[in-house]
């Protein structure tokens, strides 16, 4: 097996034939939940907990499920409700939860690099389900897979990503991801909304949304959160939709059988336009939504094997 | 009858820029004689063979935070006191940005005494510019410094209303008050935890453009032309800096710059997998930066190197980066640091000796820092070759927030002396 990690805490630390080997079992585990019986047992008698210090429905509801088609325990523990109003600070957090003996913890953080103390302090695997503006490695995976079924491969194709690249963890993921597989990546979204050093990241810049969807294979649109529409990164919602916003006219630049996608949840007509999103012809974003299962799944299932093998050679 | 005479030891005179094999001789707390040719060495009460080794004046250090009054338990005169000594700080230049902040005569007064009471080696404190150093209204700064306070500085905390810092510096050139300045545009870094740049931006981190140094320190010299009065800069950490610092000076404005040991000699990478002992403020930053630092440092534009000592416990370190306090230890490792400019060959060590303890003690009007007949008898006798590996558990300091430990480095003290008092000696 070419997977040997003990946490998946982001894309930078993953090879390719890794990022091949997880999307291979992530295939088997789509093809698992699509039948009528949708239980596995590869995680059967360990206990997932899900730690999320920030809002999510969907990447937590899609964490459970995949626990449980898999036989995990799973528990779910809002954290802002809880401890963190108490004064306690992540590191006691984890160390309390550690001393329950988990053996997943999915852990979601505002603060980008957050992941990364807490698994240095606990036994068990940690994922990554998001930590700031860092990474969102199951986001980018599942986006992988997502293009890897429609297209057919997952190499030399030209891949735009619009919007707020500068907040996002899934746009720094995805980056790293298809840069890794070798695609052409071109970056779209006013320069406010841009990361610094963005020149030295092997990407192509664009401001101008129809330049840089010309010929595009895939179209991947970020959220843009409310609280940069305000006029401190952009003037106006509206301006923003006029200028960024994915409608069937901007679209026309792209490949005739260009791939919309969309992490979710959509801002409809801030960042794309409502008809386009539910374009069977073009969008993915529910296929998106059905993977992220699938690749959680076999991500937990692959780091369930390696914590195995280990407690074996001892 | 001399009290020490200090024998083979190799002199480093910062003042002649140059380095002499000799002897060194103080009688009462000052130094008496200096012996670099053939002739009769002196009687003195106690001899010491400094086997070689370099003799240099203390080091005077401009910006050590002693957290009295407030957080004691980060770090005390007593124990900042014995880490000064065991780093060959013979002089800590306190920062008044403590808890509460030190703005009346009341609290130096305080701060004085317990210096005084607890610290082996010299402590001058600074006092704040504007009271509880938010930038409104100016501190009594005839009372503070009849009290003793040697600068004013509001630290890290940046005058925003220029109106103020105008006031404040034009008042403080009536009474001829030195004010240390932080160059920083605080609307650009606010809540930075790094410098913008591909590293900070694949790390998520937020970020302050190296601009906002040059566009705060633009501002301040405008003040300083405006004014007239004494200013210092705290900390130059980047090239785009030096432009208009240089043209201040040939412009012949009374305007001293500093940088800090971790600038000289860190650069923005080494935060790596966020490691929060490497945050500092301002953050680290490109090597480029870091190489144009260095050069300035060398060829006298930044006048002062400070080791910018700020403690911080485990709780406030062991945080996400974003969340982390800022700020390193560094009494005890600014020498051995120091040391690698030496090694690496950027600098030679009169040439660190100017920057560390002759330029310091000129800005404050010190006698000391100088190996000259009748300055104090404030010294250091270090190895600048014995190496070593950096463990921060040896540290003196009550926190131990260094981000060198685990680092091999070269040059360990081995006696500190405070006015002819023996106040270190490597065991």
């Amino acid at each position: 097996m070419t997977f040997t990690h003990r946490h998946l805490l982001g894309i930078e630390y993953l090879r390719p034939e890794e990022i091949i080997t997880l999307l291979d079992l992530a295939d088997d585990y789509v093809k698992l939940n699509r039948a009528a019986e949708k239980h596995g047992a590869a995680l059967t008698g360990l206990t997932q907990i899900n730690m999320f210090f920030e809002n999510s429905t969907r990447t937590q509801a899609s964490f459970e499920l995949a626990g449980k088609r898999l036989g995990a325990d799973v528990m779910n523990m809002a954290m802002q409700a809880s401890s963190i109003s108490k004064g306690e600070t992540l590191i006691d957090t984890a160390m309390t939860l550690n001393a329950m003996h988990p053996d997943l913890l999915i852990v979601r953080h505002p603060h980008s690099g957050a992941v990364d103390l807490l698994a240095q302090k606990v036994n068990c695997a940690v994922l990554n389900a998001g930590d700031g503006r860092h990474e969102h490695p199951t986001q980018a995976l599942l986006d992988a897979l997502t293009i890897r079924r429609a297209k057919g491969r997952l190499h030399r194709l030209n891949i735009a990503i619009c919007g707020d690249i500068a907040h996002s963890r899934v746009a720094r993921s995805n980056i790293i991801l298809l840069g890794k597989m070798e695609n052409r990546i071109r970056l779209i979204g006013p320069p406010t909304l841009m990361p610094a050093g963005i020149n030295e990241f092997g990407v192509e810049v664009f401001d101008d949304m129809r330049h840089g969807l010309k010929d595009v294979d895939v179209v991947m649109m970020l959220r843009l959160q409310r609280e940069r529409m305000d006029g401190g990164f952009i003037p106006s919602e509206r301006e923003y939709y006029h200028r960024y916003g994915l409608d069937a006219d901007k679209l026309a630049n792209a490949k005739s059988d260009t791939i919309v996608m969309h992490p979710g949840p959509m801002n409809r007509g801030v960042e794309i336009d409502g008809t386009l999103a539910d374009d069977i012809n073009h969008s993915v974003i529910q296929e998106q939504v059905e993977m992220g299962v699938a690749v959680r799944m076999a991500a937990m299932d692959l780091l369930a094997r390696n914590q195995r093998s280990v407690r074996e050679a001892i | 009858m001399m009290d020490i005479l200090f024998t083979n030891a190799k002199l480093i005179d910062p003042d002649a820029r140059n380095i002499a094999t000799g002897a060194l001789a103080t009688k009462n707390g000052k130094i008496a004689a200096i012996i670099t040719d053939n002739s009769t060495l002196p009687d003195a009460a106690q001899i010491i063979d400094c086997d070689r080794k370099y003799l240099a004046p203390g080091i005077v250090d401009i910006g050590v935070k002693v957290c009295e009054p407030g957080e004691r338990h980060k770090e005390s005169f007593g124990t900042a006191g014995l880490a000064a000594a065991a780093g060959g700080v013979t002089t800590m230049v306190t920062r008044p940005d403590t808890d509460p902040a030190i703005d009346n005569p009341e609290t130096l007064e305080f701060v004085i005494r317990r210096a005084r009471e607890a610290a082996p080696v010299n402590v001058l404190p600074m006092a704040a510019l504007t009271k509880g150093r938010q930038g409104r209204q100016m501190t009594e700064i005839g009372f503070l410094l009849d009290a003793g306070a040697v600068a004013f500085t509001d630290c890290d905390h940046v005058v925003t209303n220029s109106k103020v810092l105008a006031r404040a510096l034009s008042y403080a050139k009536s009474l001829g008050a030195l004010v240390l300045g932080h160059p920083q545009d605080p609307g650009l870094s606010i809540g930075a935890a790094a410098t913008s740049g591909k590293f900070a931006s694949l790390r998520g981190l937020p970020a302050v453009p190296p601009m906002a140094e040059r566009m705060g320190l633009d501002r301040d010299i405008a003040i300083v032309e405006m004014t007239g009065a004494s200013y210092h800069a705290d900390q130059i950490t980047t090239s785009r800096a030096l432009p208009p610092l240089e043209r201040a000076k040939h412009n012949g404005f009374d305007i001293t710059a500093g940088t800090s040991i971790h600038h000289l000699t860190l650069n923005a990478l080494d935060v790596a997998n966020y490691r929060t002992f490497f945050k500092i403020k301002p953050p680290l930053r490109d090597e480029d930066d870091r190489l144009a630092i260095t050069r300035a440092v060398q060829t006298g534009l930044i006048d002062i190197i400070s080791s910018m000592h700020t403690p911080q416990d485990e709780e406030s370190k062991r945080l996400p980066f974003e969340a982390a306090a800022s700020g390193a230890v560094a009494l005890e490792t600014l020498l051995p640091a120091a040391m690698q400019l030496f090694h690496s060959g950027a600098m030679d060590l009169p040439t660190l000796w100017r920057a560390m303890s002759l330029n310091p003690a000129k800005r404050l009007g010190l006698p000391s820092g100088r190996l000259s007949i009748q300055a104090p008898a404030d010294l250091v006798i270090f190895d600048p070759h014995a190496p070593f590996v950096m463990d921060r558990s040896s540290l003196q300091s009550k926190s131990r927030n260094t981000p060198f430990d685990g680092t091999r480095m070269q040059g360990k003290v081995i006696r500190t002396y405070v006015a002819g008092n023996n106040v270190y000696q490597r065991t």
